[in-house]
């Protein structure tokens, strides 16, 4: 067998190793495996390829997949990405590095990621925030888990039905298998209803309550009073955010919420075919020892000069194993960095222009939609840069319609309206061919 | 290295802006007042070269797996192949949005298709599914699996599952997190699973147990053939952590040795960059059988070969994140998978299994190992043999040695990264250390070199050794002031 790139090993350097070892071939390295548990037989995987061929070979898989204008959100927002964000982002110092354990060599990765607890709390309005989750559905199941672990002897968590399908979704399965009783708050012209909520939370036993501030219709909740009912009774609130939004949205902070978690990925990460994105976990400082995942302090080194480190690590998994906060242990570190350095280039300003041209450019579709007569409007909520409406004609017919522009929209959603996202990658001239298509629908 | 003391925050000087954005036909957004933020957002306000030298600064305060040796026990840090960044950076796969119609994102199914049908080859498993985004959640995954298994058999009463001491931590945390209660097995001096210990653990409670193998001293469960049957035997299933599965690529298949389910690191096994923590990939496969417990999305093969996503099914464990799992780390496996082929596959899990056997060999003279037995990928040393004490004729200590902390630490002022210290808990001195194939034999003397150095220091000099580091940008950070006055953000 010939060399292969990634191994730097001569045949040489083998047999002076195996000297060293005291044995006479690598096969003698397996002498502790039970021979019947050697794989003898051919693996059935494809030949090696050179780069090129690998490169080829994606170039073509990719072709196969067609490219669309997106005009669907549903947990995940085509914003755009500023060129300096991957750029950086890419560097191997930051990217081929895993968790800082050892700070002094790790100081890169310790020091963004305090940038990012800052921005995220500025953001939500919270006090302490922590190093990144999965994604925001996952986040979402471990802001279930965290209001039981703050409300001693209460058992249920209560779920808002507006909430977006594939977060209520997850919620559902961790709830199911950690034994969380689950209920549901039902909507109520689109919003998530205070008087249901009061009404569940009279039973005495509710921990935790998640709502969402833009909702999966797209309308921006009206949280009025949601903080001071779950706090009379002892229960821990917990708001499920779209960051980007929160620019511009009322933020948990200032609705008086306990929690936010949401997904990042609308914070400048790209659409990915669905990851990597980054949950991300703020809240009230009383509940920090309550929090999953890891959390970078500010503290001083030998010589008294600033520095980072991992802390408050008595809550984690290698620690403290199945009394563990959570099982996290890797997260999504590397897209914290993303959407840190984004934050950083967008600043307040351009955060909230992002927020102007995609609530604009959904209003101005919006309306121009139900001109056509094909629609019916559902709510007169305000909405965001996301809105649904009644299709009048076949909702397949429409999507095929818009697929053969070369447009994804009118997602279909459970209760048979169809769902538009816009951000301020949609030019004004890409929303008049959306248009132009649902008229000859 | 050298030390940079900025933040970004501190960089800013308000009117100063790093973005650009297309001319607004609409103008500002008229929300109503009493949905509207309130509170100013206090983002920092810089140019686009400030972001740039600020943030390359950080990186230049970092270490990785391109900067040198990172012999991380149980993170298998091997090189992380730089084609593997092209694909996944290819511009039309990054624009799909998770819930285009299949019919649209054939090229991206065929790529999540054909990476599970790799793994399932290699691992000897049925199926795989890639919606956990890291080890910890593939483990928690794989549970929820199991335990759906037992329920939708109607095995209401199987509420334990059984966990080594030698485990990760994640296992029983994943444990705790999926409703199970934990049982532990004890090692024996051999530091494997202690088959008389677990025999009376078994019983109509037991879901089933989570090992792996090679287990966390990097020996293998030779005994895994009598473990499976027992657990069989008392109903129990069989999990696979997939974190140590480095040294078994091309030799050893998972689904051989009995196990029914299993997880896989991508970012550890399949050469992925671990992103300073992550995002990692931890797909799960199973057995046959078991394949209806999968968690949803799931992408499956018509008859026609053209793909699709299920999105709800009966058996189905459930959702266990937003979309399809991070596809921009399958993409990077599957360019390894195909860099490797199968003509690379075996020499990869032999080649780790020899750098761990000559560093243990090499270095057994000063430090201290608990079981001289051959290793897989990785091996732990309990610290330095004596702790480099010096004592006179009558036994008593007149020199304090040095612990593996501060050997640990010594070795990043020679440009080495640390080995896992503290971890497995079985040792008070762990010392785990764990080079993957993708090292040179230089790289690895070098390494020795540096290790009997530290090894004659802590015995000489060995206030040498309790200061260190010295010549990164910071040296040690007070950990305890850090805990107990946390300042966690920016003010």
């Amino acid at each position: 067998m010939g060399t292969f790139s990634y191994f730097p090993h001569t045949e040489e350097d083998i047999s002076s190793m195996l000297e060293r070892i005291g044995v006479s071939s690598l096969d003698d390295l397996y002498s502790d495996v039970p021979p019947e548990f050697i794989h003898k037989a051919d693996y059935d995987l494809p030949d090696a390829m050179s780069e090129q061929e690998v490169r080829d070979f994606f170039a073509s898989l990719d072709k196969k997949d067609i490219k669309l204008k997106v005009f669907a959100g549903a947990g995940a927002y085509d914003h755009y990405t500023p060129a300096v964000v991957p750029y950086l982002t890419s560097r191997s110092e930051f990217s081929t590095a895993y968790t800082p354990y050892q700070a002094e060599i790790s100081q890169g990765t310790l020091r963004y990621i305090f940038e990012y607890q800052t921005m995220m709390c500025r953001l939500t309005g919270m006090d302490v925030s922590n190093a990144s989750l999965y994604d925001g559905p996952t986040a979402a199941a471990e802001a279930m888990k965290m209001s039981l672990a703050c409300t001693k002897k209460k058992t249920r968590v209560l779920v808002s039905e507006t909430l977006l399908p594939n977060v209520l979704k997850t919620i559902r399965t961790y709830a199911k298998f950690h034994e969380v009783e689950l209920g549901a708050i039902p909507a109520e012209d689109g919003q998530t209803s205070l008087g249901a909520l009061k009404a569940e939370l009279a039973k005495g036993d509710v921990a935790g309550v998640v709502v969402p501030a833009v909702n999966r219709y797209g309308i921006i909740e009206d949280l009025t009073g949601f903080a001071e009912a779950v706090h009379e009774e002892k229960g821990i609130v917990i708001e499920y955010c779209d960051p980007s939004a929160l620019a511009v949205v009322k933020t948990p902070g200032e609705w008086g919420f306990d929690i936010a978690v949401g997904d990042g990925q609308s914070l400048g990460i790209p659409l990915n075919f669905g990851g990597p994105y980054v949950g991300f976990m703020t809240c009230r400082s009383e509940y920090v020892r309550k929090m999953p995942g890891r959390i970078v302090g500010e503290t001083v080194d030998g010589e008294g000069r600033r520095c980072y480190c991992l802390t408050l690590q008595a809550r984690e998994q290698h620690i403290r194993r199945e009394k563990a906060t959570s099982n996290i242990c890797s997260n999504e570190s590397l897209m914290a960095l993303y959407v840190t350095i984004y934050m950083a280039v967008m600043g307040p300003e351009g955060l909230r222009e992002v927020n102007n041209l995609s609530y604009g450019g959904a209003h101005y579709l919006h309306d121009e939609l139900l001109k056509t007569g094909k629609f019916e409007e559902v709510f007169t909520r305000p909405f965001l840069k996301e809105f649904v409406l009644k299709p009048l004609i076949p909702a397949e017919k429409l999507q095929s319609k818009l697929l053969d522009a070369g447009i994804f929209g009118a997602l279909q959603t459970e209760e048979g309206y169809v769902s538009f996202a816009v951000t301020e990658k949609r030019s004004k001239a890409d929303i008049d061919e959306l248009v132009k298509a649902v008229k000859e629908a | 290295m050298r030390y940079y003391d900025k933040l970004i925050f501190e960089l800013s000087r308000k009117g100063r802006t790093a973005f650009t954005l297309p001319r607004n036909p609409y103008g500002a957004a008229s929300l109503p007042d009493k949905l509207s933020r309130k509170s100013s957002l206090d983002l920092p306000e810089v140019s686009e070269v400030d972001v740039v030298r600020h943030y390359t600064n950080l990186s230049q305060m970092n270490f990785g797996v391109d900067t040198g040796f990172y012999p991380l026990g149980s993170c298998t840090m091997k090189y992380n192949p730089k084609i593997n960044e092209e694909v996944a950076s290819m511009p039309g796969f990054m624009a799909l949005h998770p819930l285009q119609p299949a019919s649209t994102v054939q090229g991206a199914l065929e790529v999540i298709w054909n990476l599970g049908k790799s793994l399932a080859e290699i691992t000897g498993m049925s199926r795989f599914t890639f919606g956990p985004c890291a080890g910890a959640h593939g483990e928690l995954t794989g549970l929820m699996i199991m335990r759906q298994y037992h329920m939708k058999r109607g095995d209401l009463a199987r509420t334990k599952v059984i966990v080594p001491d030698s485990a990760h931590g994640t296992n029983p945390a994943s444990a705790a997190v999926c409703g199970l209660q934990v049982v532990v097995v004890k090692s024996n001096e051999r530091g494997l699973v202690d088959v008389e210990d677990l025999k009376p653990l078994l019983g109509p409670d037991v879901a089933g147990i989570m090992m792996t193998n090679p287990n966390t001293l990097g020996l293998f469960e030779r005994e895994i053939k009598e473990i499976a049957a027992l657990v069989h035997g008392c109903g129990g299933l069989l999990y696979y952590d997939g974190a140590n599965m480095n040294p078994l690529l091309g030799i050893v298949r998972p689904g051989d040795m009995g196990f029914d389910i299993m997880h896989l690191n991508l970012h550890k096994t399949f050469s992925t960059p671990h992103g300073g923590g992550g995002p990692g990939s931890g797909p799960v496969g199973v057995r046959k059988g078991l394949e209806a417990y999968l968690p949803v999305p799931k992408v499956v093969r018509k008859e026609d070969g053209s793909f699709d996503v299920v999105r709800d099914d009966e058996d189905s464990a459930g959702e266990v994140s937003g979309f399809l799992g991070n596809f921009g780390i399958i993409l990077r496996a599957y360019a390894y998978v195909l860099m490797l082929g199968k003509q690379n596959l075996r020499r990869a899990g032999q080649l780790a299994t020899l750098n761990a056997n000559y560093i243990k060999e090499s270095l057994k003279d000063a430090y201290k190992l608990p079981i001289p037995s051959v290793c897989k990928h990785e091996f732990v040393f309990d610290g330095l043999i004596d702790n480099g004490e010096r004592k006179d004729a009558q036994g008593n200590v007149i020199r304090q040695g040095a612990r593996t902390l501060d050997v640990a630490k010594r070795l990043l002022d020679f440009g080495f990264h640390a080995p896992t210290i503290y971890f497995p808990l079985l040792f008070h001195e762990a010392l785990m250390i764990e080079p993957t194939e993708t090292e040179s034999k230089e790289t690895i003397d070098a390494f020795i070199d540096v290790m009997h150095k530290i090894a004659k220091e802590a015995e000489e000099d060995p206030a040498k050794l309790s200061g260190a580091p010295h010549s990164t940008p910071i040296s040690r950070p007070d950990e305890t002031r850090a805990a107990r006055e946390p300042k966690l953000k920016y003010e």
